[in-house]
């Protein structure tokens, strides 16, 4: 079979970047050119001559038995190819991330709303969707489960005074939506005294709305049969190895015959971590014997990949009349709906990093992660911390109201610093500016207040809707910080493999790094041209197309990749590296011991010598291809928490200026600022862009964004009604990026992508407090939350 | 049906269109235009902006049907087959591009921006793109690409001063 007209990546020398750029400095895309000429291949542009459209069937119900499925009108329909359903699965008929508890297709349950049932394949999309509308399923409706803490049993939380200590065991009396019972995971952490007493103590109870990725490109791809009975799938995911894992088993066939190339990927934010059409579409294709595409719509979007956990927490701190925090007690549940997904991690994040980037001596805090028939969740950018940011952060204002202190004081005060404990036990070991974050951000100029003159409506709440001119509008200003980790956690043998080649082309040397880690936008094609650049000394690098025809490079997430896949990259170069220089110490026939390369030679500083590549290669091609590993972490201890568990922590923290319309309830965003720790910047204007970005998906936690659910049935899965910041909700930034090397780390880096996304959420609800007064525990904070109606 | 129209300045003509199919639709599946891009396909991205007779519209709201004798112009058409439009390489320079997906539909609508405000104010191009999400940049560089696009193409008649 040919592969596809338009190849996913575009062929390699489309992605050769400009001429410069190292580590350190603003390096084009290399995939820039043929994104604005439009012609850059995402996984909804793919198509081929021949080929079939594929589409699901979803369940309508949150929870139902199904007692029967018809396909028999479906497959009468003109222009249908292929129906599937469970039965036409030919290996493990589940899949997941960390459990495999989820159907490819549903069995004899379905345990939430939009579960796959059957697949169609037709000639065109709307002929698929009609005969999907023709297949009749039988369902036997269940009542469902839509609360974690209903789901595991524990009482519901109505007073706000009772003490954490109160959460009693699962009772298990609750129906059982998995055979092992409605628990997926309960993280303990316990250090120091487990019944401490305080000065001053403050309670909260918290809540945590879910939230979608809504990357703008669709969930798609398309597979082709191949000749040897195999599938090649190109798709937009962000691990290529762990679907191939996935789909092998579902398909029982061996590694050889599945082979993943990454197609154009439209964002990612831990949405495409978990399958969504990858099975579907090698079934149908393997079925049909043709090529076969998918590519959802927005609305099914919202239904086909996990979100983030809705969370709800409870909290004590207490402290001493000084300020300095004594203990925190923390129960935290997140709600993981009906599959397991990543849930297990997100619980270990939510758990282990839970009270914030504060010491602590005495911590006692229970996390927990639950199934229901609500939709499934698991991973989104931040993982697990971004809902605890927004408990320890309203926590620790609350508790500087009760000390009359001022917020910033009070975090500085308590905040980690390089050689301190977390919960966990783990001593930080490498820099935690977390004071410095904060004085940086208090050093800031404050924002003029519109309104001092002429009123502009469009800086007015409301903007041209023209709701207020000012009056009922107060300003407030919130602070906030936050720390994650870095890359995979708690044990995991978390590597990259890179494949580096070096020869001689056009009489140019040309590096070509070969890696299987996804590019979802972040610029990490672009981060291993300059690595490449910088450790080879050439000008020309080629970032191959991302496929499994090289080892897993782990997946993009935690962010981890520039960490890891930059550090597979650089060792990769240093080895070709290492052949270079030998080559030329026997073509000068010693050691010469600062030969180093630049500018497409080999070079000493100390001696007059410099041996351009194109020489020493000749026709020769130098190859290396390694694992690259992190230094290892270790599992927690199952009652205490304790263990080395992380690798790295960010650090960000952010200020938040609002004006709020008291009366209307309306918010606006007056600006957003960010200080973040990226030990070194490989790519200043890409990091900058990180930190954007992760700013915005904050706020919208924080002021509009969520997933409306009601008796496990979602009710806005659509752009009109789950509303994502716009140009006009952005503010202007002002961002300092901080450089302290991480010296376990390639070049000091420390990863960039997640920080910013916790910290910008819990900044903007505390300045929405500090302009309303009111105590705000839910988000998004909705304008009835604000008005009291 | 039978479809003809104008696209980036070459008359096209499509047989079997289905009267449910969108221009979105027949430029990305049956044109071989795949640029212009479907996020949502429900009219709230904008990542699908075309021009219709010279006007910026959605692509996924315009009925294939309508499009009849009409002209298109899409990302594809903005640079010639060498140079890019200031416009793209604005985006490119300022780092406004990360995933892309929302990018040809923000290039279409600055390109209009541009042609009818020569040098916007920030705050009219916040109301120009506010019907153009993106998800990944937080919008700050698509500002910085805009000044920066609307600075070199007003250059050469203002010499550069501003
Ligand atoms: S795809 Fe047309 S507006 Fe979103
Ligand atoms: S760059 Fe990804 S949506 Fe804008």
């Amino acid at each position: 079979m040919s592969t596809p007209t338009r190849t996913p990546t575009g062929a390699p020398e489309h992605l050769t970047g400009p001429g410069s750029g190292g580590v350190g400095d603003d390096a084009q895309r290399p995939d820039g050119v043929l994104k604005v000429r439009g012609e850059f291949a995402y996984g909804s542009d793919l198509w081929m001559e021949d080929m079939l459209w594929g589409v699901t069937l979803r369940s309508p119900h949150p929870y139902a038995r199904i007692r029967s499925v018809d396909t028999s009108a479906a497959l009468a329909t003109p222009g249908v190819s292929a129906v599937l359903t469970s039965d036409d699965v030919p290996g493990e008929k589940v899949y997941g991330l960390e459990l495999a508890d989820q159907p490819v297709l549903a069995l004899d349950v379905v345990r939430y709303q939009g579960e796959p049932v059957a697949l169609v394949a037709a000639d065109h999309p709307e002929t698929a969707r009609l005969a999907a509308a023709r297949i009749h399923v039988d369902y036997d409706v269940l009542e469902p489960v839509t609360d974690a803490r209903t789901a595991l049993g524990h009482p519901t939380w109505n007073q706000v005074h009772d003490s954490t200590a109160e959460v009693t065991e699962l009772s298990r009396e609750s129906a059982h939506l998995h055979p092992e019972g409605n628990l997926v995971r309960h993280l303990k952490v316990r250090t120091g005294d487990p019944a401490p007493t305080a000065d001053v103590v403050v309670v909260g109870e918290y809540e945590v709305g879910m939230q979608d990725q809504a990357f703008l490109g669709p969930e798609a791809g398309l597979a082709v049969p191949a000749e040897d009975g195999g599938v090649e799938l190109h798709v937009a995911t962000q691990w290529l190895h762990v679907d191939q894992k996935q789909i092998c088993s579902a398909l029982a066939l061996p590694p050889e015959q599945v082979r993943l190339t990454l197609a154009g990927v439209g964002g990612a934010f831990g949405g495409r971590e978990d399958l969504s059409m990858h099975v579907h579409a090698c079934l149908l294709a393997l079925r049909t014997g043709r090529p076969v595409k998918m590519s959802y719509n927005r609305e099914e979007s919202f239904f086909g990949h996990v979100h983030r956990h809705p969370a709800t927490m409870r909290y004590e701190h207490g402290a001493t009349r000084d300020g300095e925090l004594v203990y925190v007690k923390a129960a935290i549940y997140f709600d993981g709906g009906a599959y397991a997904s990543s849930t297990p991690a997100v619980v270990g994040n939510g758990g282990t990093m839970g009270i914030g980037p504060y010491v602590v001596p005495n911590v006692h805090v229970d996390c927990y992660g639950a199934y229901t028939n609500n939709p499934p969740c698991g991973a989104m950018r931040g993982f697990g911390s971004v809902q605890t940011a927004f408990a320890y952060e309203s926590q620790m204002d609350a508790l500087a109201a009760e000390l009359d202190m001022d917020p910033v004081e009070l975090r500085c005060r308590n905040a980690m610093e390089e050689g301190s404990a977390t919960p966990t036990g783990q001593v930080i070991d490498s820099p935690a500016p977390v004071v410095e974050l904060l004085r940086r951000l208090e050093a800031m100029p404050l924002p003029a207040r519109s309104g001092d003159g002429e009123v502009d409506l469009r800086d007015m709440p409301g903007g041209v809707s023209n709701t207020t001119h000012g009056e009922g509008v107060r300003r407030g200003v919130g602070y906030a910080v936050a720390y994650k980790n870095v890359a995979f956690s708690e044990g995991y043998d978390d590597h990259s493999t890179a494949r580096v080649r070096l020869e001689v082309v056009g009489g140019e040397p040309t590096a070509t790094v070969h890696t299987a880690a996804a590019e979802v936008g972040q610029g990490l094609v672009t981060v291993e041209q300059q690595i490449a650049r910088t450790e080879l000394g050439v000008e020309r690098v080629v970032v191959h197309p991302k496929d499994t025809s090289v080892g897993s490079a782990g997946s993009t997430s935690a962010s981890r990749q520039t960490y890891v896949t930059g550090g597979a990259v650089k060792a990769a170069c240093e080895k070709v590296r290492e052949q270079l220089v030998a080559r030329a110490e026997r073509l000068v026939g010693r050691t010469v011991p600062d030969l180093r390369l630049a500018g497409g030679a080999v070079v000493s500083d100390s001696e007059d010598i410099t041996v351009p590549l194109a020489d020493l290669l000749g026709d020769d091609v130098l190859e290396e291809t390694l694992e690259w590993r992190h230094r290892p972490t270790e599992a927690i201890d199952p009652e205490t928490g304790q263990g080395f568990a992380h690798v790295q922590y960010a650090f960000s923290a952010h200020r938040a200026v609002v004006d709020v319309d008291t009366e209307l309830g309306l918010v606006k965003v007056v600006e957003m600022a960010c200080t973040q720790d990226v030990g070194k910047a490989i790519n200043p204007q890409a990091v900058v862009g990180q930190i954007q970005g992760g700013t915005a998906q904050g706020l919208g936690l924080a002021v509009m964004e969520e997933i409306l659910i009601q008796d496990g049935k979602v009710r806005n899965p659509s752009f009109t009604d789950y509303l994502i910041p716009t140009i006009l909700d952005m503010p202007p930034m002002r961002i300092e990026v901080l450089e302290y090397a991480d010296p376990h780390a390639p070049y000091g880096l420390r990863g960039v992508g997640e920080a910013p996304n916790i910290s910008s959420g819990p900044a903007v609800l505390a300045a929405i407090r500090a302009a309303t007064g009111l105590p705000l525990t839910r988000v998004p904070v909705r304008p009835e939350h604000i008005t009291g109606t | 049906m039978r479809l003809t129209c104008t696209v980036n300045g070459t008359e096209q003509h499509v047989d079997d269109v289905w009267e449910g199919e969108s221009l979105l639709y027949v430029l990305r599946e049956r044109m071989g235009l795949p640029g212009s891009k479907n996020a949502c396909e429900q009219g709230e991205c904008g990542s699908c902006t075309v021009y219709l007779d010279g006007l910026p519209v959605c692509a996924c709201l315009v009925a294939a049907g309508q499009a009849e004798g009409r002209q298109i112009g899409t990302v594809e058409g903005l640079a010639g087959p060498e140079a890019l439009h200031p416009v793209q390489q604005a985006f490119l320079d300022a780092g406004a591009v990360q995933c892309g997906f929302c990018t040809p539909g923000l290039l279409v609508a600055t390109h209009d921006l541009i042609a009818r405000h020569g040098r916007p104010s920030d705050a009219e191009t916040r109301e120009a793109l506010a019907g153009n999400l993106c998800r990944c940049t937080g919008y700050e560089k698509i500002l910085d690409a805009v000044r920066l696009a609307a600075d070199r193409m007003a250059e050469p008649a203002a010499g550069g001063d501003r």
